[in-house]
């Protein structure tokens, strides 16, 4: 089996081959879901009622999408320019810690001048959270797969170190939790009563924000040009170990946002159960978008679209919501495929 | 040479109709060819002819969509190497497939031998290898590691592997281009040999100076056709290049240099490794309106002289002087802003960007200039503008600045680069092996520039393999072996054989000292 690029893929390729990467994935989870004793056809209708079947219901999807949009633009600028952030999980949490710190009554502004200087501070938390494994991998070549990844697992530690410890709140019976954000720290809700805040706004704005550093300006250009082939980029006079720091900067800023949005938008204080794993959904999220920072906004209402529908579809059909997680891997795996089958065409000998 | 006059011999291989297609391009057309006993067949054609992929599907490593081989009257498998070699073919490949960290011994009885078996016989195998060795003027030593031997001597290597497999029929592609000059005149002895022998040989190459001193016939491929078949006595060489470009051939004119003042110098530049020979204490002047041809075999130091030039190797000592001006700090950036026009070895790797599009390409080296940003903002239009004008300028073949660069071919690819590094004249240029894998059309294209350049005043540094190339364009050659550079020699001072001596190495010792 040999694989040969496509001179060039055509409109219908480009459509029909994600299309059929979705009929796939219905098709597969299809087979589980009968195997659980149920008929696809309500689980999936289910599924998409839970989702977006009620106002509620389309508000929770998007409540959820909003750190994915966050963790997964984060993923997507960095791998972007071939830097392997697998760390938004640890952004998000240190961007969540700099959020409690300030906003817990430590400063007090009004909202117009802390909500900002708490944004401003997460983002550089999380940006010097990336800083490091990005200057180790520039300057002594090491793997930032490695480094990122383990970060998560020190970070969470970290945290809960500082839940059991500073920021423990001395009202919380007890539990690992920080104080509550005072409510001039909060992010405003955007329909009164329901769960669906300004966060959410703040992820389309940056997200198109992305897009334009992306396409329109020089730092774009170079983090493609570096995530292209570096070396090329280098000959160029492109300096390629500051772009890297430069993306760090930005990857990490980004997916710490999410860890603010969702303490001052949605929770109010920060647990160990800040984040079911964001940071590392947002992987899926970028993969799906193809990188692309529009298309994030809508992998991540996918995604999220899928664990909300899931949720509310297994109180009512008796199949386990694991199934959720069965579908985002699957679609993963073959938006890949197809994505692969787009540029490549496959040749048996 | 040969017996191939004599029409009784027989015919030890035949290809008829051979066809292979990789999707829309055909890389081979219904070609038939045969091949007598005792008799060299030179494959002539230009990169990408087909000569390869033929040969591939002759060995077993392509299957053709159509066609049949025979090989002393039987047909061949199609797609199955063991076949081939059980039939008694031997392929010596461009690139040598030895196991470096095995003695010579090991690598040629390597499959010959079940894995199991105890003894490889080795006694016996070396007492082979030695007389097939004497017997054609393979010299080499069987016990001595693949890592230690010189280029030549892998190639014999190879050579013998066939040999001792019992191959009656070699095929060796483009074998010289690795070779100096006296390692080429002992191949072709040793060719000489092997058909004296009873063997026969097709001999792939793009060179006609080597096809008409070695070959018996010559078949010339283009563009994955027959283009013609020739006596090699009857043929001249003008009628195998045209039959090889399938037209005119573009004839550069040099006319005399008038050489400038110094404007690039290195003093006693050392460097690190990069994959071949360090420099060493190399120094060097270029002027204005001079070429400087700097010749040697691959290998030797002149991957780490470009990338030094160009600012991606770091001097370990000695200065850059540019203008008279000593360099501070030398990178890309340096180089650029000090006015070098730069085209490096790998289009693919190092020069382009495949997968982004002309426009992002050609503003790689000034995207920061205010011509194509403001305020961190890029001006596609600016960009896609000036994309158009090295489209036209230069004659390059793609469908708009947005085309994304891999989908074109190598000579237009090289067309971009050039496009690029010539823009705003710059008074330095270097070109590292320019014309490496392009047809005739874009080397004279390449080569043109080149001179166009030299002609206006710039010091040109033409660093390339084809000795044949430096020899045409230069005016002044240097050589460099092992990291050391030669004195420099005037245009014509030197024959092609003292070149290729000072390309081994030999008399290099008193240059050293004041080199340049």
């Amino acid at each position: 089996m040999r694989l040969e690029p496509r001179p060039s893929s055509s409109l219908a390729a480009s459509i029909l081959w994600p299309a059929g990467a979705i009929l796939a994935t219905i098709m597969f989870s299809s087979i589980l879901v009968m195997i659980a004793g149920a008929s696809p056809f309500t689980v999936f209708y289910l599924v998409f009622k839970g989702a977006a079947g009620s106002q509620f219901a389309a508000l929770e999807t998007l409540t959820r999408a909003t750190p994915l949009i966050f963790t997964g633009l984060a993923v997507a600028v960095a791998f972007r320019a071939r830097l392997w952030n697998i760390g938004a999980e640890a952004q998000l949490y240190l961007g969540a810690v700099m959020t409690v710190v300030l906003g817990t009554g430590a400063v007090t502004l009004p909202s117009a001048g802390l909500i900002p200087l708490i944004m401003i501070a997460a983002m550089l938390t999380g940006a010097l959270t990336l800083l490091g494994p990005a200057i180790l991998k520039t300057r002594f070549g090491v793997d930032e797969v490695v480094t990122t990844l383990l970060l998560n697992f020190i970070i969470l530690l970290f945290v809960s170190m500082l839940l059991e410890g500073p920021l423990k709140d001395p009202t919380g019976l007890g539990w690992p939790q920080s104080k509550r954000v005072i409510a001039e720290a909060q992010l405003p809700r955007l329909i009164k009563g329901k769960r669906l805040h300004y966060g959410f706004v703040l992820a389309i704005v940056s997200a198109v924000i992305v897009w334009v550093i992306m396409k329109k300006t020089v730092l774009g250009y170079e983090m493609r040009a570096v995530g292209h082939n570096a070396e090329a980029a280098r000959f160029a006079g492109i300096p390629v170990n500051r772009v890297i720091a430069k993306t760090a900067l930005l990857s990490g800023g980004l997916a710490a946002l999410a860890g603010f949005s969702e303490v001052a938008g949605l929770k109010g204080n920060l647990t160990l159960d800040l984040s079911p794993g964001y940071g590392y959904t947002g992987i899926v999220v970028a993969m799906l978008a193809m990188l692309n920072p529009l298309g994030v906004i809508a992998a991540a209402i996918f995604v999220a679209g899928i664990f909300v529908g899931a949720d509310a579809m297994s109180r009512s059909a008796n199949v386990p919501s694991y199934i959720a997680e069965v579908m985002v891997a699957t679609s993963l795996l073959t938006m890949v495929a197809a994505i692969m089958l787009m540029r490549y065409r496959v040749r048996w000998r | 040479m040969g017996n191939a006059e004599r029409p009784e011999a027989e015919t030890v291989l035949r290809l008829s109709g051979i066809t292979k297609r990789f999707g829309p391009l055909i890389a081979n057309d219904a070609i038939s060819l045969s091949l007598k006993r005792g008799e060299v067949v030179a494959l002539l054609g230009e990169n990408g002819a087909g000569k390869t992929t033929l040969m591939n599907i002759l060995f077993g490593h392509y299957t053709a969509d159509e066609g049949q081989i025979e090989v002393f009257g039987t047909a061949l498998p199609p797609g199955d190497p063991r076949a081939a070699l059980a039939a008694g073919i031997g392929m010596v490949h461009q690139h040598f497939t030895l196991a470096d960290q095995m003695s010579v011994l090991e690598n040629i009885v390597l499959g010959t031998r079940a894995l199991w078996s105890l003894n490889l016989g080795k006694s016996a195998a070396r007492q082979k290898i030695r007389k097939l060795a004497t017997d054609y003027g393979l010299e080499v030593d069987p016990d001595r590691m693949i890592t230690e031997l010189s280029v030549g001597e892998r190639q014999r290597v190879e050579i013998l592997k066939a040999l001792y497999r019992e191959a009656r029929i070699l095929i060796l592609d483009e074998p010289t281009a690795v070779l100096t000059p006296m390692e080429t005149e002992a191949l072709f002895a040793t060719l000489r040999k092997l058909v004296a022998a009873g063997l026969s040989v097709i001999f792939i190459s793009h060179k006609l100076g080597e096809v008409q001193s070695v070959s018996d016939r010559v078949v010339v491929l283009r563009g994955g056709k027959l283009a013609g078949e020739r006596r090699t006595t009857e043929a001249t060489r003008r009628e195998l290049a045209e039959l090889m470009v399938g037209g005119q051939l573009p004839v550069n004119e040099i006319g005399p240099s008038s050489p400038g003042a110094t404007i690039f110098e290195l003093k006693g530049v050392s460097t690190r490794t990069m994959g071949g020979a360090a420099l060493k204490q190399v120094s060097m002047q270029l002027r204005g309106g001079e070429i400087t041809g700097l010749a040697g075999i691959s290998g030797n130091g002149q991957a780490a002289l470009a990338a030094l030039i160009a600012g991606t190797l770091e001097a370990r000592e000695g200065d850059i002087i540019v203008h008279g001006e000593t360099a501070r700090h030398w990178s890309p950036r340096a180089a650029l802003d000090k006015g070098l026009g730069r085209i490096p070895e790998d289009r693919h790797a190092t020069g382009m960007i495949g997968d982004m599009s002309v426009s992002e390409n050609v503003i790689s080296e000034a995207y920061r200039s205010p011509r194509f940003s403001r305020f961190g903002f890029l001006d596609w239009k600016a960009a896609a503008d000036f994309a158009r004008d090295i489209i036209k300028a230069y004659d390059v073949k793609c469908p708009s600045p947005e085309a994304r660069v891999r989908l074109l071919s190598g000579g237009n690819m090289q067309k971009l680069i050039l496009g690029r590094a010539l823009d705003g004249n710059p008074d330095i240029i270097l070109a590292s092996q320019p014309t490496r894998g392009l047809d005739v059309g874009a080397v004279a294209y390449v080569h043109a520039r080149l001179i166009e350049a030299r002609d206006r005043g710039a010091a040109v540094l033409l660093i390339s393999e084809d000795l044949d190339e430096i020899q045409t364009l230069s005016d002044r050659i240097l050589v460099i072996h092992r990291g050391q550079l030669s004195k420099p020699s005037e245009r014509g001072e030197l024959t092609v054989m003292e070149l290729g001596e000072l390309m081994a190495g030999h008399g290099l010792d008193e240059g050293v000292t004041h080199a340049a």
